[in-house]
């Protein structure tokens, strides 16, 4: 019988493409990927997003037969193509604009949608599964894990993901407080944990640390940041 | 995961006839999470999120009426939850995240799957994969003699151990719920205690819906006027975590004595488990700790625990005593 962990850990690395490139991030073997191009405000093509995103299109590549098999109607058509089985036409509403999103696979997440097809990746993908929080974004005014919802449920919701709250010269208090108590170390779980803790604003919750930190559960930081997050919002909280 | 078919369906009859052999979607927790893991291949699903079922209402019998898409949060923080059925509003609280309250819903809840690691693995109940009776009739059940902390030790049958997940159904079981169902061949409703199965022989078999039919209400009934409720989950962590046991008790006291008495379990049981021996010991009792050890031993008097989880049955009682302290206190 499996140890455990051994146990714990077999579903990972069964949705581990047989042959990674060693270098693919667990996120990348996704359908929809941009095509290879600069971003916005940097002399060099080689950004370091840039250069894992075309790591991963190569990756695709070499390890698409799986899913091909699984379903071609879906794969064969990863560029923007209007209808096919598998495929939709969704518009998100997103930080207040409107994208028209052609040949969505139905099966793409809004998590994968936000940083593939909008590519707003402020929005991290953790665990994929509910559990971390990292993919936390406002729909309709409330705090929801991405990552557990399929982008084509969303038409006609106002999403606000992180790149929607402030921005740098104008952050969002929240934003303002995490930087001043120094809520975070590694930054990956930061986005969600700020969405939670601007959401919480807003909930029935009681007025003590203990419900800031109930509040805050569905929030993993691997850092262990919890200190300084819990008091970034208790001061945030006392202002408002 | 395999691809599907996708359609929003905007009324209950559209859903309903929409539903051809695929599953309904509406906060998606459970099973956006299972057809990751490739544990749910529906061929279809029909959005359902759009249906007017979203609503929490007075019923004229002093009850409450709770559409099927109000989401557990809402629910959690409905004024007149808080007020008549506490112990709802504390189940709720007590589970998931903030984020994922947000986006389920009361008939998800209800049809909210088992967390057993084995019925999660992929491979489960293929050649080659553990066995799982709940996935594949037949193929065995890893847990048994596997890794079962978690498992229950109540409802248990020799082809599946698994632990029923919801707290909020604990307490929905404690309030004498009913589950209004709808189908093609039309409206029924449902008793909360026979809406969920125990495993038996056939764990496959879940609840009481047949094919294609919807969860559209669950009704609570008119609050037992003078009583309490309390909900108290025990886990590995202090939130964000499933109940290792955990119970729900609707408690009336009278002249010190126990007039109208409701207990239910969570963490324990193959389903929301009901005790009728512990209520039975507790009717006309005077309010006493030993009155509570003695329903609490008849409360688990049937358990069937196993290497990893035998401490389940000696913490459950305890959260029995506890949890009737503190609804008569």
């Amino acid at each position: 019988m499996a140890e455990p962990f051994d146990l714990r850990f077999k579903h990972l690395r069964s949705r581990t493409p047989e042959k990674p490139n060693k270098e693919l991030a667990p996120d990348q073997h996704s359908l929809e990927l941009a095509p290879l191009k600069d971003e916005p405000g940097k002399g060099s093509r080689f950004s370091r997003r840039s250069f894992l995103s075309g790591l991963g299109a190569t990756g695709l590549l070499a390890s698409a037969a799986p899913l091909v098999q699984a379903a071609p109607a879906s794969v064969t058509e990863a560029a923007d193509v209007a209808g096919g089985a598998g495929t939709g036409t969704v518009t998100l509403r997103v930080n207040g604009k409107d994208h028209t999103l052609r040949g969505l696979d139905i099966r793409a997440t809004l998590l994968d949608t936000l940083r593939e097809r909008i590519h707003l990746t402020g929005t991290k993908k953790g665990c994929d599964h509910g559990q971390c929080g990292a993919c936390t974004v406002h729909v309709n005014g409330r705090r929801v894990n991405s990552c557990l919802s399929f982008a084509v449920m969303h038409e006609g919701d106002e999403i606000t993901t992180i790149e929607g709250l402030g921005k740098p010269g104008n952050l969002h208090p929240m934003q303002a407080a995490f930087v001043e108590h120094d809520g975070y170390q590694c930054g990956y779980c930061t986005s969600g944990q700020i969405m939670s803790a601007v959401a919480l604003l807003k909930e029935p919750i009681g007025p003590g640390d203990e419900d800031i930190k109930h509040a805050m559960a569905g929030n993993i930081c691997r850092c262990g940041a919890y200190t300084n997050i819990v008091a970034a919002v208790r001061e945030v909280r006392a202002r408002a | 995961m395999q691809t599907f078919e996708y359609i929003k369906a905007t009324t209950v009859d559209k859903a309903l006839a929409g539903a051809n052999g695929g599953k309904f979607i509406a906060g998606g927790t459970t099973l956006v999470d299972l057809m990751k893991l490739s544990v749910e291949q529906p061929s279809g699903l029909v959005d359902i999120n759009l249906l007017p079922l979203d609503k929490i209402e007075a019923l004229p019998n002093g009850g409450l009426r709770i559409g099927a898409l109000v989401r557990n949060s809402d629910l959690a923080w409905h004024p007149e939850v808080q007020k008549s059925y506490a112990v709802l509003s504390q189940a709720i609280l007590s589970g998931a995240s903030p984020q994922l309250r947000n986006m389920a819903t009361t008939g998800g809840n209800l049809l909210q799957r088992t967390r057993c690691a084995y019925f999660r693995e992929p491979n489960a109940g293929t050649p080659g994969g553990y066995g799982c009776n709940k996935r594949t009739p037949g193929t065995g059940c890893a847990a048994l003699d596997g890794f079962h902390r978690m498992h229950a030790v109540l409802g248990t049958s020799e082809h599946c151990i698994a632990t029923h997940p919801s707290d909020m159904c604990v307490a929905m079981a404690a309030l004498e719920a009913t589950v209004l169902v709808e189908g093609r061949k039309g409206k029924r409703t449902i008793a909360f205690a026979d809406f969920h199965k125990v495993p038996g022989e056939t764990p496959h078999v879940e609840n009481a819906l047949e094919p294609g039919e919807l969860v559209t209400y669950v009704d609570l009934p008119k609050p037992v006027e003078g009583s309490r409720s309390v909900y108290l989950k025990l886990r590995d962590r202090a939130s964000y975590e499933f109940a290792l046991a955990s119970a729900a008790v609707v408690a009336k006291v009278e002249g010190g004595r126990i007039r109208y008495i409701r207990v239910a379990m969570g963490g324990v049981g193959t389903k929301p488990w009901r005790s009728h021996e512990a209520e039975a010991s507790l009717m006309r009792k005077a309010v006493d700790a030993a009155h509570f050890r003695e329903a609490a031993e008849v409360a688990l008097a049937a358990a069937h625990p196993r290497t990893d989880n035998a401490f389940k049955v000696e913490l459950a009682k305890r959260c029995v005593v506890r949890t009737l302290k503190m609804a008569t206190a």
